[in-house]
């Protein structure tokens, strides 16, 4: 009987010891598996917004995503007017508006086709369409592209650095 | 034991030791088959050897494929394709099995639908089955990634991006499981040893629970039909074999299985020899570029149906049934209420109906899946996944209405 509380005890002390490691181990394993220091570092790129013309859309890339960077003409200004969401997603440079937005579809991340003629994007993966501001036409995708942090510098655009524009269209709801 | 004696041959060694006369009863020569089964029985043979064409096959491909971005593909569609000796026979078998094999897989799971081979008492043969088909998906997947061509990554970009759980939004999750903000390095080579160590060890293993389950409680056969195997395998040794309702698994069944083994072999050589091209697709011949989307993106055939699930809906209502369509088999054997275990189209109408509709109905959803997503095609497929759907909620209802037969 004293025997058998004896190992028992030691059972569960040593048990105890197992566990302790083991939960030590399933965190070495999920950092293991986290993106590399060097993967997250390697984060900035900056766009010179005085290169682009009007209605020709751009495709940069930032984090190995595509950057989607449209010079909107006025006639797509004047289409805009009293659409507030649209209007909330422009970004002003000097007496220019951009749309600048991840280019892919929030849906299931396919990159969406940019169709000059209609100025819109077209997600062929499963038929979603974006307008020129990067606002959902035509579902399955849940919401407008994503516009990735940007600040100001200029006529410089820093994609990965949180200037206060990008900061307070994201308190705004406008982009994720 | 312990006691050995001096050994008189050299079997007499070994089984002192390792008990092969007993092994070789359980494992062949008194493990009992019944008589009444067809050639849909032999699926699970077919499924063994096809396995053994994938492994062997992928053994070479591991010789020269090289897993890092720059050289995956080149590796495969160059080194492999064109340098060495043989590559292309490997990369066809292994392509070709790789397809085939789910093939056979959904026709085992059909014929267990059909038969009742999930209920009373082999309900963890169904569950080890659904299993491997989990895990075998699994690997489909990242073998598909390998090659690193456009399907490759825009598949991997796609199927990752349904982690983030839709209005979830995890996309801290995402970029976890791809160890990038894209699928790249990282993710290629975690993928690669998925592919090649982990998920094939766990197959084999699977493997493993889904004969030990088989072993209790025997093979179903084709009338549902409740055999006393001790009996019946004893009238079989002490002489009377014809009058017995079972056989040997080893020589008597097996004969049958390799037969159709054979004929299995030969129409799959012959896709390997001249058709091996099916399996696989003209997109993936392009490498792998971040900054273009293929125009369609649809996976390999045998995920279509789930898929298709997937698309016509909104994105979280569409992922909640996507996850439906994946998880839902597994509960077959508690879904299905009735007491009867014979042929579907014994067991009244409802059943039967319930059987060809779900068969007929996947084949649908595998259509649409390929078809682009526009017009009559986005109703049907839509059609057909709402059916999917209540078939599966009216399968309670429906069965525990049924009549013992
Ligand atoms: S990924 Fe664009 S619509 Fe699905």
């Amino acid at each position: 009987m004293e025997n058998n509380s004896r190992r028992g005890f030691m059972g569960k002390a040593f048990g105890a010891v197992a566990a302790v490691g083991a939960v030590g181990s399933l965190v070495a394993m999920k950092k293991t598996w986290d993106p590399l220091p060097s993967v997250k570092a390697a984060g900035f790129t900056t766009l010179d917004m005085t290169t682009y013309q009007e209605g020709v859309m751009v495709t940069e890339k930032w984090r190995g995503k595509p950057i989607f960077v449209l010079k909107k003409s006025a006639e797509v200004m004047e289409n805009e007017k009293g659409n507030p969401e649209a209007e909330a997603r422009n970004i002003k440079i000097g007496n220019d508006n951009f749309m600048v937005a991840i280019g892919l579809c929030t849906h299931l991340g396919c990159i969406p086709a940019f169709r000059p003629d209609e100025n819109d994007f077209l997600c062929a993966c499963h038929g979603g369409m974006f307008d020129a501001s990067g606002l959902v036409k035509k579902v399955p995708p849940p919401r407008g592209f994503d516009i990735p942090p940007f600040k100001i510098d200029g006529t410089n655009l820093i994609l990965g650095e949180v200037g206060p524009e990008w900061q307070s269209m994201k308190d705004n709801g406008v982009t994720l | 034991m312990a006691h050995f004696t001096k050994a008189t041959s050299v079997k007499d060694w070994l089984n002192q030791r390792l008990a092969i006369d007993k092994v070789e009863k359980v494992m062949a020569s008194e493990y009992w088959i019944p008589k009444n089964i067809n050639f849909l029985w032999a699926m699970g043979m077919v499924l063994v050897v096809t396995f053994v064409l994938l492994l062997v096959s992928g053994i070479f491909l591991l010789m020269y494929y090289v897993p890092t971005v720059d050289e995956a593909f080149y590796s495969v569609n160059y080194t492999i394709m064109r340098e060495v000796d043989f590559g292309w026979l490997w990369r066809h078998i292994h392509g070709v099995a790789a397809s085939v094999v789910f093939l056979v897989i959904y026709i085992h799971m059909f014929t267990g639908i059909y038969y009742g081979s999930y209920k009373k008492g082999r309900e963890m043969i169904w569950i080890s089955g659904m299993l491997l088909f989990v895990t075998f998906s699994a690997e489909a997947f990242s073998g598909y990634m390998l090659p690193w061509g456009q399907m490759s990554y825009w598949a991997g970009m796609v199927i990752t991006n349904l982690f983030a759980g839709g209005s979830l939004h995890a996309d801290g999750l995402v970029e976890w499981i791809r160890g990038d903000y894209v699928p790249a390095q990282a993710f290629l080579g975690r993928f690669f040893m998925l592919h090649v160590l982990l998920l094939p060890l766990a197959i084999v293993g699977l493997i493993g629970l889904h004969f030990a389950a088989l072993r209790i409680p025997h093979v179903n056969n084709q009338d549902g039909e409740e055999i006393d195997f001790d009996a019946e395998s004893k009238k079989y040794l002490d002489g009377d074999k014809a009058g017995s309702k079972v056989i040997r698994f080893a020589n008597d069944f097996m004969s049958k299985d390799i037969m159709v083994v054979g004929i299995f072999l030969i129409f799959f050589f012959y896709l390997v020899f001249w058709n091996y091209s099916f399996a696989l697709d003209p997109v993936n011949f392009d490498p792998a570029d971040g900054l273009k989307t293929p125009a369609h993106i649809y996976p390999e055939w045998y995920f279509l149906w789930s898929y298709e699930i997937l698309r016509p809906f909104n994105i979280d209502l569409g992922l909640i049934l996507f996850g439906f369509a994946q998880v839902i088999f597994v509960f077959l054997p508690f879904l299905d209420r009735s007491p009867n275990t014979c042929p579907a189209n014994r067991r009244g109408t409802m059943f039967k109906v319930w059987f060809w509709l779900m068969l007929s109905n996947m084949i649908i959803l595998t259509a649409m899946g390929k078809l682009p997503p526009e017009g009559v095609f986005s109703t049907i497929g839509l059609v057909a996944a709402i059916v999917f759907v209540v078939q599966w909620l009216a399968l309670p209802f429906i069965t525990s209405r049924e009549k013992k037969v």
